[in-house]
């Protein structure tokens, strides 16, 4: 599904390298987590897939399915099915929450040659997804993300992607600022979408998000590249001994 | 010696030789001598006039105006869906076979032509009134020039309740078209009315409105001012509030090479409120001017100004915006804000607020900011699938909906966000 080979990307800004070499290939139906210490790129990593600006792709290639995602426009990689969750999800004041979702949806549908969706199918669609995030008809008529407290935010992530249905989900540190009960109706959110034709790269700080969102695989990033890989014991081995010794390994 | 040329001389004289003072009753007649003393006195703006600093009055002032094609016929009048008594104006001229018969309960409503041919009128007692007032303490000649030469306008004295609003429609058809209405609006205590304008009007309009508010009067005034762009448009619009009357007043602008709205406010009774909004929109050699003088008089009022512009290609928007508090006028609660949003470097926005406070227990506040458009927004918009010049237009509509809340009917602010949405679109 998602195929990276040997990206090198440096910040446009002062050419300093961030990625070095990063290979990476998650197969559809699969959960890969991505984790590693501060500063290693795993933001990086979700936004130059997203298409964000600000970087330089100074070799190697990121495949969506046969799409070569390097060359498309944000949107078009959005409409191709790639979506992130973002850490910090963005406040829009003045565009209704509503409003973003189906003009979102329909953009997509549109450059997929489908039908845009009417106005009262759009609001079965968004009401149902919504009531199983606990995301209440209030949060839905506010502008996009304004006042919505941390949770709410991420929630609200989890319910565009609900929308959208995109096959290949990124969730940037998703499990940031939640607490107990919002980290579970998020992780309830995630895997009540998986499914044999979607995936998901799931970069996280810490292995409590994993106990909800159980990996396929599991890996080590460090200084722009992936350093080793595992199975969900690799998660466990992180929590309980830090990345010292697999840094130390790796070197 | 050798007399230096005047340029505020030669600009007025040349511009009052190509006039001549309309004919009517005495009343009328006095009160158009008298502002045209007033022009004499002060002369027409020039460039180098402090309040004229931001915008070159030039093509305001000229003995003829620059032609301005009008726009084809290939939209929706504005408030079309709204069902109101239609009074339509061709070029500054009223067509009465193509406007309702001048009749609704609830109020008197007569054309200026013919209030002016009377020898006595309720009019007498506002008509020029307010503008004069308004001459102080800054010059505001091109509205005594109006109140000399304008010979057509909707005279209206609100006593009741009123069904539906009264619509103003403008149409610009002639490229050379000079227009000079004189709007008068009396509402008598706890009466109302919704007063809409529309269109363009002219190649060059200057637009004048007094409003004389009684107790607990309300005006709800909502315009926009057409989508044709080499008109030049000054307006003024007077208004004088006493007890616990409420005005509010919003403006929608898409295109023209030159707009000078200015909007003077008196709240002169206790507890009045005042709200003045607007929202432009324009491209290239589009300049726009919102000019705003609220003087807080009596205890207790509130007055807030929200004014947006968007601009980019080099387009030009100013906004010069005053409280003035007086002594006494305590408990007063002054909002104001201007902001631009530039669409790219060339473009700029020159805004000077001001407050004057002269009494010790106010609440009062302006913010003024021009900014680009938000880099991360647009990436949020466009990460879930959004066209970037679609994600620009939903947040441009986003930064000029903050505006368009100022109007307090909902339907009314729908349909110009509506508009708004499809020039925007079709812009492109």
């Amino acid at each position: 599904m998602l195929d990276i080979r040997n990206l090198h990307v440096e910040l446009e800004e002062d050419a300093k390298p961030i990625l070095k070499g990063l290979d990476l290939s998650v197969g559809a139906g699969q959960v890969h987590a991505i984790m590693g210490p501060n500063g290693s790129g795993k933001s990086t990593l979700s936004y130059v897939l997203a298409g964000r600006d600000g970087y330089t792709m100074t070799e190697g290639t990121a495949h969506l399915g046969d799409i070569d995602l390097l060359a498309l426009e944000p949107e078009e990689r959005a409409a191709a099915g790639l979506f992130l969750a973002f850490q910090y999800p963005v406040e829009i004041p003045g565009v209704g929450n509503m409003t973003f979702l189906r003009t979102a949806l329909n953009a997509q549908r549109k450059a997929r040659g489908q039908e845009e969706v009417s106005s009262a199918d759009f609001l079965k669609l968004v009401r149902a997804k919504a009531s199983s995030l606990k995301i209440d008809a209030d949060m839905l008529k506010r502008p996009v993300n304004v006042g919505f407290s941390g949770g709410e935010k991420k929630r609200n992530e989890i319910l565009q992607m609900a929308v959208l249905e995109p096959r290949m989900c990124i969730l940037d540190e998703t499990d940031s600022g939640l607490d107990v009960d919002a980290m579970r109706l998020v992780s309830e959110g995630v895997n009540a979408l998986r499914d044999e034709g979607r995936a998901f790269l799931v970069i996280t700080h810490y292995q409590r998000l994993l106990d909800h969102i159980t990996p396929d695989v599991v890996h080590i990033m460090a200084n722009g590249r992936i350093i080793r890989t595992g199975g969900p014991e690799l998660a466990r081995e992180v929590e309980t001994n830090g990345y010292a010794d697999i840094l130390a390994e790796a070197q | 010696m050798i007399a230096r040329p005047n340029p505020r001389l030669q600009a007025t004289t040349s511009r009052l030789e190509g006039l001549t003072l309309p004919e009517g009753g005495s009343w009328a007649r006095a009160a158009r001598s008298a502002a045209l003393a007033r022009v004499e006195g002060m002369g027409l703006p020039v460039r180098r006039d402090e309040y004229w600093r931001f915008t070159d009055p030039q093509g305001l002032v000229t003995p003829e105006p620059m032609p301005a094609a009008p726009l084809p016929e290939e939209e929706a009048p504005a408030f079309a869906e709204v069902e109101a008594l239609r009074l339509v104006f061709v070029d500054g001229r009223f067509d009465p076979q193509a406007s309702d018969p001048l009749d609704l309960d609830g109020l008197e409503i007569e054309r200026l032509a013919d209030v002016a041919d009377r020898d006595i009128h309720w009019a007498q007692g506002l008509y020029g009134v307010l503008e004069s007032e308004g001459q102080n303490p800054v010059l505001r000649p091109l509205a005594a020039l109006n109140s000399a030469f304008a010979t057509d306008g909707i005279v209206i004295h609100v006593t009741g309740a009123v069904s539906r609003p009264v619509h103003l429609v403008y149409r610009h058809e002639a490229a050379d078209s000079d227009a000079m209405l004189h709007h008068l609006v009396r509402v008598d205590a706890g009466a109302s009315l919704t007063l809409l304008e529309s269109g363009p009007a002219a190649a060059r309009f200057n637009s004048v409105v007094e409003v004389d508010l009684a107790e607990g009067a309300r005006l709800h005034h909502v315009r926009t001012q057409g989508r044709d762009h080499d008109r030049r448009t000054a307006t003024h619009i007077f208004a004088r509030l006493a007890d616990e009357a409420d005005f509010r007043s919003f403006t929608l602008t898409f295109n023209g090479v030159l707009t000078r709205n200015e909007a003077v406010v008196w709240l002169n009774g206790d507890r009045a409120v005042a709200h003045l909004a607007g929202a432009a929109v324009g491209d290239g050699d589009f300049h726009h001017d919102d000019t705003v003088f609220v003087t807080h008089a009596a205890e207790s009022c509130e007055s807030r100004q929200v004014f947006k512009k968007v601009l980019r290609n080099g387009a030009t928007g100013v906004f010069q915006g005053k409280i003035l508090v007086r002594a006494g006028a305590q408990k007063t609660d002054g909002y104001q804000l201007s902001q631009a949003l530039l669409l790219d470097e060339r473009s700029q926005f020159l805004a000077k607020p001001e407050l004057e406070i002269y009494a010790d227990d106010v609440k009062c506040s302006h913010g003024s900011t021009a900014g680009a458009i938000d880099e991360t927004a647009l990436f949020y918009l466009r990460s879930r699938g959004v066209p970037e010049s679609d994600a620009k237009d939903l947040l441009t509509l986003a930064f000029l909906r903050e505006a368009l809340q100022e109007i307090p009917d909902a339907r009314l602010a729908e349909d110009l966000a509506g508009r708004l949405e499809g020039w925007l679109a079709r812009r492109r």
